[in-house]
């Protein structure tokens, strides 16, 4: 089923379009890392345009930037206060190339590098790391009371310090899980949808293509609410290492 | 040809999993509009929590939904 050339899993194929291999070690330009750049040149291409002519009173382009700067901007100061600044250029990048990704890869025929969960790991974990780093270094050893909570019983932290540190190594899982399943679930179902339409034909295939609208108007939604999710969860992890409790 | 049709069946029966999530992602928006309904002023405040119960309670659903696709694709 996934190996038909034209069933819904097709559109996740990788193709290597400049084979490159250094070492035994693959990273020919697919057309994943196409996408990728693509998301990174409409991001700072939009930020290029909207800044150039900065004005007092801003024109369209400018407040269209200007209002996603202030969105990411206060997720960070309300989930980690003023200490986590720091890290906001960090959070306004992930957030503007998964929402890019996502957004891009709704267009037909194009390629969503979310929907791979190599991709999501790899920024989920670098979350994780990160997140971890700063936590031992803002705390030191203290920084191991996140397991714990002040005030616990310990007849509850015996059930409680398990149960949170297993929670903080399934982070980094059900972070990029989250992401990699909406995207791919969202793209076949609309390919499996589309399929109705083409078997159906020109009469009752009208039903399955309100369908796909109605899906494609929802993935929209679901594409700017994941790449939201994915920077509010790292806000809220930052804030665990930031603040402590 | 058995051993492919056990498999669509555990994939199927895997994908129950997914109706606790919808169960869960329901109750968090619901709370949310009730809340919202008694006081709008509230609003801002109760988002940032509600999309976090969201996300979180999607994410058990996805879980069953991954375990499906492996079982199905594997």
């Amino acid at each position: 089923m996934a190996a038909e050339s034209h069933g819904p899993m097709h559109q996740f194929e990788l193709q290597r379009w400049i084979p490159l291999d250094v070492g035994g070690l693959d990273i020919s330009y697919t057309n994943s890392a196409l996408f990728m750049t693509l998301a990174v040149l409409a991001t700072f291409s939009l930020f290029w345009v909207a800044t150039r002519h900065r004005t007092m009173v801003p024109s369209r382009w400018q407040s269209v930037a200007e209002l996603m700067y202030e969105f990411v901007g206060g997720m960070v100061k309300d989930n980690v206060g003023h200490a986590g600044m720091a890290y906001f250029p960090f959070i306004f990048t992930l957030f503007m190339f998964i929402l890019f990704g996502n957004v891009l890869g709704l267009l037909p025929y194009s390629f969503t590098f979310t929907s791979h969960i190599v991709v999501n790991a790899v920024l989920a974990l670098f979350i994780f790391v990160a997140v971890t780093i700063i936590g031992f270094s803002r705390h030191g050893l203290h920084y191991f009371s996140l397991f714990c909570p002040p005030g616990t019983p310990l007849p509850v932290a015996f059930v409680l310090v398990p149960i949170e540190i297993m929670s903080y190594f399934i982070r980094p899982v059900s972070l990029s899980l989250r992401l990699f399943a909406n995207m791919l679930a969202g793209h076949v179902l609309l390919k499996v949808l589309a399929g109705f339409v083409i078997s159906l034909g020109l009469g009752f295939g009208i039903v399955p293509f309100a369908a796909v609208f109605g899906v494609t108007l929802l993935e929209i939604m679901v594409a700017v609410i994941q790449a939201y999710v994915f920077a509010l969860l790292s806000c809220i992890y930052l804030n665990d290492a930031i603040n402590l409790h | 040809m058995e051993t492919e049709a056990a498999k669509m069946i555990g994939a199927g029966l895997a994908a129950i999993g997914v109706i606790g999530g919808g169960v869960g992602v329901g109750t968090v928006w619901a709370n949310y509009m009730t809340a919202v309904a008694r006081n709008p002023a509230m609003e801002d405040k109760l988002r940032t929590p509600a999309f976090l119960g969201f996300a979180l309670s999607e994410a058990t659903a996805l879980f069953a939904l991954v375990i499906a696709l492996i079982i199905l694709f594997t």
